[in-house]
């Protein structure tokens, strides 16, 4: 990234960026089907609890126990660090908003 | 019962009654003085009788009313039946019918006569009545009674038939009631005629099983969720999604994912296929391991002990034996192992015999298959020569009888080879004899040469799918063009037979012609050779370079003799043996320098090994069955110690070379052994050495 003259550009990008709040998968390993449905998932309780992160993730969590079996967990924040175990094939790492970082594993 | 009343004396009364049919009370004591005593008539003369016993029994008061019998007649038995009749029912009651219009005895009268009854106060539990009072009662009861009543009543009426029989007077209608049954688990059971009976059924023995499935299985994951690491992510994707488009505008995707749809389709088809396909040839080569056992074992371990004893001497153990039953009519016509799978080589099939030609065939064999080859492909015209690729395993170029060239590819699963030359594209107009691959050109084209009789040597190039023919050299004869009819100069080529290029310097070759001639030729200069060695009376069959030795090389030839000469030395050889019969293939060991191979057409191989004996073979074998076969060919296998031999019939024989005919020279010890190629030469110089001497030492 350039930096300097294209510093002002750069703003103008991250502020039209973030108004593109696309979901952005970082890391999954989960099939195809689950990925996007755990994708929607999460946008749409994002969208739903964009003030309360606890509730989004506890939305989440709810729907994938009941969607996909027991013992999910998800996290929901903007700022955090983890190393956790999950089930192979059953995880996603994502961003969203710009500024939300969500991860859901299951692990039971 | 008829019973008989015995009595002196039978009253009167007594004797109205029995007539009657009364049952009297006549209690009968033998011994005793019967006392008549009836109910009705109690006369005082029983008693009359009885207490004057005592008194003398003449005088008898009689009462008025008696009959007068005399003795004898008293004396009388009378038997009295007592039946079961009613003596005081009718015994012939007439009726009026109606029908008949007189009078009719009705046949049978009612005989039932009722001493007795007692009016019950039992109700039946189906009755209306019954209902009621158990409705009040309550349901439950009401069932637990029904059940014990039931198993009750069958037991009741069982008993009451029997007391029936039992006792003769009192038919009592007994009616089934449901009585306040004794509640609570209670059973009534039949005194008379009840038993128990239980049976239990065999238990299955029970067993424990556990099993514990594998849980699912885990993996880690970390990262940082940071808001710049979400915003460099986002940056990235931007980046990434605008090089697709770009691309996407660029190349024409529609087809490639046409392609690779149809691509994938084939291949989960093949998929099945190929994995049983690759499971049967396990198997396959299993069996044939286990078939073959003892030869694998022997070409993995066996060494001759004997050649300890034998002075110098070794021998050829036959192994496996490979022929395919569609090329046993055609003769093997070349030979060749692969540089890089080292259990793999190519036969050619074809024919010799120039007024017997057929068609001809490309097998490919591995060791560790023997019974069947691993590749086949079968061709129009015979197969004369083939030469594997040293780079690319999977190519092989090929010569045919009809003068044209081939390469084939065994990956492939076509059976054609990928190129094929044409009368249009300059193939030979005489059978190939020899084809040689050659390092690759400066376009990285492959190409490879070869020669045939029509005294042509031309290199062939693989240009995307072409061959493209280059004529080398012509193999011009002595002498100075002949005159035709027409008077055009006609120029007589000789016939080349084989050629073979040197390992080290790249441009130089040999060239051996029919007529017995060697030429030493450069790829530099096409009409002329750098020298020519008269080396035989007939055809030159083979000639090879040393393996190691820069200078040496060995020929050859159908005039039963096989000779080795020094490249500079071009007026003899320096080594000549006589093998007796015609020379069909030479090769050198690709260990030593001084070990060669020979086969001839009485079906012998013969090893020498120069540096142990310089003129007798160390092994003269002979290796097929029937004396009649020619061995056409022999290879060594670049790393075991085999040499694969075809003959006539087209069978390939594989032999393992004893220990004796692979030694390589012990050093004195301490001094460290250099093996390699220097070793090599110098043991060659060494022996060229003693025979370039005056004759004092051969």
């Amino acid at each position: 990234m350039e930096e300097g003259a294209e510093g002002k550009k750069e703003e103008k990008e991250t502020d039209i960026r973030r108004l593109q709040t696309y979901p952005l998968i970082r890391h999954s390993d989960m099939n195809d089907e689950m990925r996007t449905e755990a994708m929607e998932l999460c946008v749409t309780a994002c969208e739903k609890f964009a003030s309360n992160n606890e509730n989004a993730a506890k939305m989440i969590k709810e729907s994938m126990d009941k969607k996909f079996g027991s013992s999910w967990h998800a996290i929901v924040g903007e700022g955090y660090g983890f190393e956790i175990t999950h089930e192979v094939k059953n995880i996603i790492y994502m961003f969203f908003g710009g500024n939300l970082a969500i991860t859901v594993w299951k692990c039971s | 019962m008829p019973s008989k009343a015995k009595g002196k004396q039978a009253t009167p009364a007594q004797q109205q009654a029995a007539k009657r049919g009364r049952p009297s009370r006549v209690s009968v004591a033998p011994g005793r003085v019967p006392f008549a005593r009836d109910d009705d008539d109690m006369t005082e003369t029983g008693d009359g009788q009885g207490g004057e016993d005592w008194m003398q029994p003449k005088t008898l008061v009689k009462p008025d009313d008696q009959l007068d019998l005399s003795e004898t007649e008293l004396k009388e038995e009378y038997t009295r039946i007592l039946t079961a009749n009613n003596p005081h029912a009718p015994q012939n009651i007439v009726r009026f019918s109606f029908k008949e219009r007189c009078f009719k005895q009705t046949s049978s009268v009612d005989q039932l006569a009722i001493h007795f009854a007692l009016d019950g106060n039992m109700l039946h539990k189906d009755s209306d009545e019954a209902r009621r009072q158990l409705a009040k009662m309550g349901v439950g009861e009401a069932i637990s009674e029904q059940t014990i009543s039931e198993a009750g009543e069958e037991k009741k009426e069982e008993a009451e038939e029997e007391k029936e029989g039992a006792e003769e007077a009192g038919d009592k209608r007994e009616e089934e009631t449901t009585t306040p049954a004794p509640t609570g688990g209670q059973k009534l059971t039949n005194q008379f005629n009840f038993s128990e009976r239980a049976s239990q059924t065999y238990n299955n023995p029970y067993r424990e099983r556990g099993t514990a499935t594998e849980p699912p299985p885990r993996a880690t994951f970390s990262s940082n969720a940071t808001q710049w690491e979400i915003y460099d992510a986002y940056v990235e994707d931007l980046e990434r999604q605008e090089k697709s488009k770009e691309k996407k505008q660029a190349m024409l995707k529609k087809d490639e994912e046409k392609t690779k749809k149809k691509l994938t389709a084939v291949e989960t088809q093949g998929d099945d296929i190929s994995r049983i396909a690759r499971a049967a040839k396990i198997m396959e080569r299993m069996v044939n391991q286990n078939t073959f056992d003892d030869i694998a074992q022997d070409f993995k371990y066996w060494e001759d002990v004997s050649d300890d004893f034998r002075d110098q001497e070794g021998t050829l153990l036959p192994l496996w034996k490979f022929s395919y039953e569609k090329a046993k009519r055609l003769a093997v016509t070349a030979l060749c192992w692969n540089p890089k799978y080292i259990d793999l080589f190519a036969v050619g099939h074809g024919s010799y015999d120039f007024m017997k030609q057929s068609q001809g065939m490309l097998c490919c064999y591995s060791l560790k298959n023997p019974s069947f080859p691993e590749y086949i492909y079968p061709v129009d015209s015979g197969i004369m020569c083939l030469d594997i690729h040293p780079e690319h395993p999977y190519l092989c170029a090929v010569g045919f009888y009809d003068g044209s060239v081939g390469v084939y590819s065994v990956v492939e699963k076509n059976v054609k080879p990928l190129y094929r030359s044409t009368a249009k594209t300059g193939k030979h107009t005489d059978p190939v004899w020899q084809v040689a691959w050659q390092k690759d050109d400066l376009d990285n084209n492959l190409n490879f040469f070869s020669v045939a009789s029509d005294g042509r040597v031309v290199s062939w190039t693989l240009v995307k799918n072409e061959l493209i023919h280059t004529d080398i050299i012509t193999l011009n004869m002595d002498g100075a063009p002949e005159e035709g009819p027409d008077g055009t100069q006609i120029v007589t080529l000789g016939s080349g037979t084989c050629f073979d290029f040197h390992k080290q310097t790249d441009y130089l070759f040999l060239v051996g012609t029919e007529e017995g001639k060697i030429h030493k030729c450069s790829k530099a200069y096409s009409s002329q050779f750098l020298d020519t060695f008269d080396a035989h009376h007939m055809a030159v069959y083979k000639v090879q370079w040393n393996t190691f030795h820069p200078k040496i090389f060995i020929s050859c030839s159908a005039d039963w003799s096989v000779k080795i000469w020094d490249s500079s030395f071009t007026k003899g050889p320096m080594f000549t043996f006589d093998l007796g019969s015609s020379v069909g293939d030479v090769a050198w060991a690709p260990y030593s320098s001084t070990v060669f191979a020979a086969v001839t057409a009485d079906g012998k191989v013969f090893v020498y090994d120069l540096n142990i004996n310089k003129y007798e073979p160390i092994c003269e074998q002979a290796v097929v069955q029937k004396k009649k076969t020619k061995l056409t060919h022999i290879a060594f296998n670049p790393t075991h110690p085999i040499v694969v031999v075809g003959d006539d019939r087209g069978h390939v024989t594989s032999v393992k070379l004893s220990p004796n005919l692979r030694k390589v020279p012990k050093e004195k010890k301490g001094v460290d052994t250099q093996k390699g190629p220097e070793v090599e030469i110098a043991k060659m110089d060494k022996l060229l050495a003693l025979v370039r001497e005056p004759p004092q030492n051969k």
